[in-house]
C-alpha cells in the first residue's frame, strides 16, 4: 500500500439531478455491512428511514413542495474542523490520509461524546453494541483506489467523488450554469472553508435553504470555542487560587 | 422511467442537462415528473385522447414531415369503399359482429385487395380469434406490394384523409373534458413535439406498462406510431418510440417467447385446424412481399435448428412436429380453465401470478384446482404457498385440508449464478458471465428444462417409441455439459439460436439463412450472434473507444442494427434529411448504403430501384421503401388488417369507468374481451358505488409481485408497507388520515393499506365533475418470505383484456375507499356481497 499523502478527497452530491433512487443507501449498508433501520412505515413522502443515523450513512430526503419534489442524498460531511474527532477521548475517531474521519469500532469504548458534538447531527450510537457509526467515505475502498460504493451507484452522478478542490470548481461551473439557466434558486453547502466548520469533505448543490432538507444554516464546530472556554477556566482557577491565597495571607 | 428505470434514466438525465426537454404524462407524479421540466397529471385511461389530439393538431395544422409522410408512410393508399369509420358508425368500424363482439376485417382492406383477403378470411378469421393479432407474426397481415395511391392525398379514401376526418374530433376541449389537462397545457406540448420534429430534429416516445395495460392498450401504442409516422420520427436517430419492459430480458422472451401463439422470431404458431402442411401454412402466413417473403427460409432453418437430420425436405421438416394451437391459451384462459378442472398441471418460472396478475383470488382458486404445479422460483413466493397462506383459507372460500394440488417447489439461480444474455428494450444481447456458483440445491432453467427432457426421454426411450413421442425423441437435445452439475453450456445454446450452415459453421446474418434444409437457425433474427465462432453478444469495448453508435458493445438484432428501418434516415434519394440527423445514407459512388449504423436495407439496393412486376419478398420493396417488413415497404399509418379492434385508434373508456365516452355512442372498446365467470364480477361503468379511479404502479424500492425486494432488509425498509398515494381532496372526503388505514373495494375483494396523503396526487376536475385517483403500488403479498407483506393490490383488479394481445386491464379501474382496515373472513365475504348487490 502507497502510504505516501494524498489530496483531500471528498463528495460533491449534486441534488439537481438526484432521482431518488436510493441505490446509494443500498449500495453503502451492502458494501459496510451496516444493518436495517428497521421496517417503519413513517408517512413521510417516500423517506422510511427517516434520518442519518448508526444504521443509515446516506439518507435520501424526499421533500415534497407544491408542485415540486425535491430529493437530496445526505452524508457525513468529512468537516475540516471535526468537532467528533476533537472530542474522542479514545482516538478511535482519526483523521485518514485522504483528509477524511473515520471511527475504528474495535478501539471506541461507546462514550458518546461525539454524538452531541456534531453540529449536523450525523453521527450515532449503535443500540444494540453502543458504539459510534458513521459513514466512513469507504476508506476501506480509497485504500484499494476504488470510489466509495454509494458514488459507484448512483445513475446519474449525482454523488460525485474526487479530490476536493476539483469538486469545488466543478461544483461552481455546475451552479454558475443553472442560475444562467434561470434555476436562481441553486446554491452550494458546505464548500466555503470560512464556514463554521471549515468547509465539509462532502458538500452539496441545493436547490431550496438549507433548512428545507434538514440541514442546519450556519453550522459551527461544536468545538470552536472549546479552547477560549478552557482559558477562562484557567483564569477563573487563577483568579480563585489567588483569592484563596489572598485570604491565607490577610489571615497570617 | 425513473420509478423502473432508473438505470436507463441516466440517459434522459444527461440528454436534460444538454438541453433536451422531457414532458411526462402521468396520471401519478412520480420520482420521473420530478425530473423533467414538465408534468401533465392525466386520468387514467384517457391517454388516447391526448395522443388524438397530437394527432389532430399535426393533421390539421398541416405540421407534419410531408416528404417524409409522402414518400414512407402509407398516407397516399386508397382504401376499400367497403370501409367505415367509427365517424360513419358512432364509435363502431365496419365489419362488426354484435353476437361475437368481434370485427371481421375484410372491408378495411386497401382498394382492391381482394384477392388477398378473400384468400386470408376465411382461416384467418379462426387463426385470429385463436391467437391474436401475433397470428400475424412481425410481418403485420397480408397485403399488395403495390396498392393504388394518390399522391396528393386529395381522394377522400386515401389514408391521409380519412385519417383527418377520424381525428377531427379529438380537440383540446376534449383533452380537457376527458384527460384532465388544460388547454394551454396541452398546447405547450404539442408546440414542443411538432417544433422538435422536421428535418433537423427529431422526438422520441417513452412508454411502459402505463399504456399497455388497458383494454384498448395496443391502439394507444398504434396512435403513437401514428404521431411519429406523421412526424417523420422513425428510423431517424433521437427519434422511434421505446418499450420499458417490466424487467430484464422481457424483450428476449417475447423475441424467443414464452407466449403461446408465437415461435421465435415472431413467427406464427401453427393452428391445430388450420394448416395441413408447411406450404399450406406458408401460404397463409403472409403475402409475398416484403422481407416476409422469406419466410420459408426462417420456418424451414428453426426446424433443421430442433429437429436436425431428423427434418428433411420429404417430411416437411418435421413440421407436422410442431404443436398447435386450439383456441386462447393464454395466461387468463388457462387460469379459468383450471379453475374448470381442463388445466391439471401447470409450471411457473420466475413468474408470481398469485400476487403479480389480475383478479388475485381468481389465480389462487385455478392453482388449488390442480393436480400438480411446479413453482422454480428464488423464493417459496405466494404462488407456491397459497395452500397455506392465502386470504381464501380466512374467508372460508378455501382451505388447506380441501386442496389436492401437489406443489413441487424448485429453487432456482439467480443471474448472477449462471452463464446467458439479456435482451434489453434496444433488441441489444448482452452476454454475463456466471460470477459464482448458485447455492445447495439451486439451478438455472436452463439446467432444469435440459435435465427434464433428457429424463424424460430417457424414460421414453426405454422400449418401443411411440409415434406420439418422436417429436421429443428426436428433437436435438445435446449440448456440451460443464461442471460438477453437468450444466448444459448457455453459449452452445445461443450459438444454435445465432444459426449455422450445413458444415456446422456459425452463419453471419439473416441472408444467409436458406429454405432448403441446409441452414439450422433457432430463432432467424438473432442470425449472426455468434458470427465468426464469436460470441458477438459478450462484446464490452467502451463507450469511449468507439463512435456514439457502439456497434462493438453486444449485439443488436437484426444484423447488430442499432437504429430500425433507418432508410429513413435519408430522404428518398438517399441523402441526409439534414446534416445534424446524418444517419444512414446512400453513397452513390460506391453504390451502396452507408453510415455509422448497419443498413437496414439491401446494401447495394439504389435509390432509383422499382421492382419488377411479380417481384417477391425484398426485390418487391422499391429503393425509396424504408419499412421492408410490410408487404407494402411503408409505414402503416393505417393497418388494413392484423388488428382485432380497429384500423386507426378510437378513445373508448376503460371497462371499469365512473366517466361517460362523450366521444363515442360505444363507452368501452367493442372488441375487447371480458371474461364473464362469477370469480371475476366487474364493477358498473359509471357506478355511483364505486366512484373512484384506480391505477397500480411499481416504486424503485421494489420489484414486481415482490419477491426479489420484500425478503431483502436493504430494500424492504426502504418501503416496507403497501400503500396508496391519496390527494388531501380525497383524504378529506373520505375521512383518511396520512399514515393511517384505508380499505379499497371492488366487486372482486377488498384490501387494506397504509396511507399517504399528498399532494403530488391531485384531484382531476372534469368539466363540471371531479374525478379522485388512487395510485397503488403492487409489489406486497402475504408471504413469499417477505421481511414485509401487505394485501395483494391485483386482487382488486378485474380479468378484462385487450383483444389483440390478451393484457389485463390493471392500470385504469374503478373503486371505492373507506377509512380503516378492512374486515376480516366472512365479514369481508359481506362487504363484498353488499357492494355487489348494491
Amino acid at each position: 500500500m502507497d502510504e505516501t499523502p494524498t489530496r483531500r478527497m471528498g463528495f460533491f452530491t449534486d441534488t439537481s439531478v438526484c432521482i431518488g433512487c436510493k441505490a446509494c443507501e443500498v449500495a453503502c449498508k451492502e458494501w459496510n455491512d451496516v444493518p436495517d433501520d428497521g421496517f417503519v412505515f413513517r408517512a413521510t413522502s417516500y423517506d422510511n428511514t427517516g434520518a442519518l443515523g448508526a444504521d443509515t450513512w446516506r439518507h435520501v430526503a424526499f421533500i415534497e413542495q407544491d408542485g415540486r419534489w425535491l430529493m437530496s442524498s445526505d452524508v457525513c460531511k468529512h468537516c475540516t474542523n471535526a468537532a467528533c474527532l476533537d472530542v474522542c477521548p479514545t482516538g478511535a475517531l482519526f483523521r485518514t490520509e485522504f483528509d477524511t474521519v473515520v471511527v475504528q469500532s474495535d478501539i471506541c469504548n461507546g462514550c458518546g461524546y461525539c454524538v452531541p458534538a456534531c453540529p449536523y447531527g450525523v453521527i450515532d450510537r449503535r443500540e444494540r453494541d453502543g458504539r459510534a457509526w458513521k459513514c466512513t467515505m469507504c476508506y476501506d475502498r480509497l485504500r484499494g483506489g476504488l470510489e466509495p460504493a454509494c458514488a459507484k451507484a448512483c445513475p446519474t452522478t449525482s454523488i460525485q467523488f474526487g479530490p476536493l478542490d476539483e469538486l469545488r470548481e466543478r461544483a461552481q461551473e455546475r451552479v454558475e450554469r443553472l442560475h444562467a439557466e434561470g434555476r436562481t434558486d441553486a446554491r452550494l453547502y458546505g464548500e466555503s472553508p470560512d464556514d463554521g466548520v471549515g468547509g465539509t469533505g462532502a458538500f452539496f448543490l441545493l436547490l431550496d435553504e438549507p433548512e428545507t432538507y434538514g440541514l442546519p444554516p450556519d453550522p459551527v464546530v461544536t468545538t470552536r470555542d472549546l479552547g477560549e472556554m478552557w482559558r477562562w477556566a484557567g483564569v477563573a482557577a487563577f483568579g480563585l487560587a489567588g483569592a484563596v491565597a489572598a485570604c491565607f495571607l490577610r489571615r497570617s | 422511467m425513473a420509478e423502473c428505470h432508473p438505470v436507463g434514466y441516466q440517459w434522459v438525465m444527461e440528454a436534460r442537462q444538454r438541453g433536451a426537454k422531457v414532458f411526462h404524462i402521468d396520471p401519478r407524479f412520480s420520482r420521473t415528473s420530478a425530473t423533467v421540466d414538465r408534468y401533465l397529471q392525466i386520468r387514467a385511461g384517457s391517454d388516447l385522447v391526448l395522443t388524438g389530439a397530437l394527432i389532430n393538431y399535426v393533421l390539421s395544422n398541416e405540421l407534419d414531415f410531408r416528404e417524409y409522410v409522402l414518400a414512407y408512410t402509407n398516407a397516399a393508399t386508397i382504401v376499400s369503399e367497403d370501409f367505415r369509420d367509427t365517424e360513419d358508425l358512432d364509435g363502431l368500424f365496419s365489419g362488426y359482429d354484435p353476437e361475437t363482439g368481434r370485427y371481421d376485417t375484410a372491408s378495411w382492406a386497401y382498394e382492391g385487395d381482394t384477392g388477398q383477403t378473400d384468400e386470408m378470411s376465411e382461416g384467418d378469421q379462426r387463426h385470429a380469434e385463436a391467437a391474436g393479432s401475433d397470428s400475424y407474426g412481425a410481418r403485420g397481415a397480408g397485403s399488395t406490394a403495390t396498392p393504388p395511391q394518390d399522391p396528393t392525398l386529395s381522394h377522400p379514401r386515401c389514408v391521409y384523409q380519412i385519417l383527418r376526418r377520424h381525428f377531427a374530433r379529438y380537440t383540446p376541449e376534449r383533452v380537457a373534458e376527458l384527460c384532465g389537462i388544460a388547454p394551454e397545457q396541452f398546447a405547450e406540448l404539442a408546440e414542443a413535439i411538432t417544433a422538435n420534429s422536421g428535418r433537423e430534429r427529431t422526438t422520441a416516445w417513452v412508454y411502459s406498462v402505463g399504456w399497455t395495460q388497458h383494454s384498448v392498450g395496443v391502439q394507444y401504442i398504434r396512435s403513437a406510431a401514428i404521431l411519429q409516422l406523421l412526424l417523420g420520427n422513425m428510423g431517424r436517430p433521437g427519434g422511434g418510440i421505446m418499450a420499458l419492459r417490466g424487467h430484464a430480458s422481457i424483450q428476449g422472451s417475447t423475441d424467443i417467447p414464452t407466449l403461446f401463439n408465437l415461435l421465435p422470431g415472431y413467427i406464427s404458431m401453427p393452428h391445430a385446424h388450420r394448416h395441413d402442411g408447411l406450404d399450406d401454412y406458408l401460404k397463409r402466413e403472409g403475402g409475398d412481399t416484403g422481407w416476409w417473403g422469406n419466410r420459408r427460409a426462417y420456418m424451414v432453418s428453426l426446424l433443421k435448428a430442433w429437429w436436425g437430420d431428423s427434418a428433411t425436405e420429404d417430411n416437411d421438416f418435421r413440421f407436422d412436429y410442431l404443436p398447435r394451437l386450439t383456441g386462447d391459451h393464454g395466461h387468463y384462459a388457462t387460469v379459468m380453465g383450471q379453475i374448470d378442472g381442463t388445466v391439471k398441471g401447470y409450471f411457473v418460472v420466475g413468474e408470481n401470478p398469485a400476487v403479480g396478475s389480475a383478479n388475485g383470488k381468481a389465480q389462487r382458486l385455478g392453482l388449488a384446482n390442480l393436480d400438480w404445479l411446479v413453482v422454480r422460483d428464488l423464493m417459496v413466493i405466494e404462488t407456491a404457498s397459497f395452500w397455506k397462506d392465502a386470504p381464501e383459507l380466512e374467508t372460508g372460500e378455501l382451505s388447506t385440508e380441501e386442496i389436492g394440488t401437489e406443489v413441487f417447489f424448485m429453487p432456482a439461480a439467480s443471474h448472477v449464478e449462471k452463464d446467458g444474455t439479456f435482451t434489453n428494450t434496444q433488441r441489444l444481447l448482452q452476454w454475463r458471465e456466471k460470477a459464482v456458483d448458485p447455492p445447495d440445491d439451486c439451478r438455472s432453467d436452463l439446467w432444469f428444462y435440459y435435465h427434464l427432457g433428457k429424463r424424460i426421454r430417457q424414460r421414453l426411450g426405454a422400449g418401443q417409441v411411440d409415434p406420439t413421442d418422436r417429436p421429443l425423441m428426436e428433437l436435438t437435445w445435446d449440448y456440451p455439459e460443464e461442471g460438477e452439475h453437468r450444466d448444459p453450456s448457455a453459449a452452445a445454446v445461443l450459438r444454435e439460436i445465432g444459426g449455422v450452415d450445413a458444415e456446422g459453421r456459425p452463419l453471419g446474418s439473416l441472408r444467409e439463412l436458406k429454405p432448403d434444409g441446409s441452414t439450422s437457425c433457432g430463432c432467424w433474427i438473432y442470425c449472426g450472434v455468434y458470427a465468426d465462432d464469436v460470441n458477438q453478444a459478450a462484446r464490452r469495448k467502451p463507450r469511449g473507444e468507439q463512435g456514439p453508435v457502439a456497434p462493438e458493445w453486444g449485439w443488436a438484432w437484426p444484423a447488430n442494427r442499432r437504429i430500425l428501418y433507418n432508410r429513413a434516415s435519408a430522404d428518398p434519394e438517399g441523402r441526409p434529411w439534414s446534416e445534424r440527423k446524418k444517419y444512414v445514407y446512400w453513397d452513390a459512388e460506391a453504390g451502396r448504403w452507408t453510415g455509422p449504423d448497419v443498413p437496414d436495407f439491401e446494401e447495394d439496393k439504389p435509390p432509383s430501384y422499382r421492382p419488377p412486376e411479380g417481384a417477391k419478398a425484398q426485390d418487391a420493396i422499391a429503393g425509396t421503401d424504408p419499412f421492408i417488413m410490410q408487404s407494402d415497404g411503408k409505414g402503416w399509418l393505417y393497418v388494413p388488417s392484423g388488428l382485432a379492434d380497429g384500423p386507426l385508434p378510437a378513445h373508448y373508456e376503460p371497462h371499469e369507468s365512473p366517466i361517460r365516452n362523450t366521444m363515442y355512442g360505444r363507452q368501452s372498446n367493442p372488441a375487447r374481451r371480458t371474461v364473464d365467470r362469477p370469480e371475476n364480477p366487474y364493477n358498473p361503468a359509471l357506478s355511483p358505488r364505486f366512484p373512484y379511479v384506480f391505477t397500480t404502479s411499481r416504486v424503485t424500492e421494489h420489484h414486481t409481485a415482490g419477491a426479489m425486494s420484500r425478503t431483502l432488509p436493504y430494500l424492504a425498509e426502504l418501503q416496507p408497507a403497501a400503500f396508496c398515494e391519496v390527494s388531501p381532496e380525497l383524504a378529506e372526503q373520505v375521512g383518511l388520515e396520512n399514515g393511517g388505514w384505508a380499505t379499497v373495494v371492488t366487486s372482486r375483494t377488498a384490501i387494506e393499506l397504509r396511507v399517504l396523503v399528498t399532494n403530488r396526487v391531485r384531484s382531476l376536475r372534469l368539466g363540471d365533475t371531479t374525478v379522485h385517483q388512487i395510485v397503488m403500488p403492487y409489489h406486497w403479498g402475504y408471504g413469499g418470505g417477505g421481511l414485509v407483506t401487505g394485501d395483494v393490490v391485483n386482487d382488486l383488479s378485474p380479468v378484462v383484456l385487450d383483444p389483440n394481445v390478451y393484457i389485463q386491464e390493471s392500470k385504469a379501474g374503478t373503486c371505492d375507499v373507506l377509512p380503516g382496515r378492512r374486515p376480516r373472513g366472512a365479514a369481508l365475504r359481506a362487504l363484498i356481497e353488499r357492494y355487489r348487490d348494491g
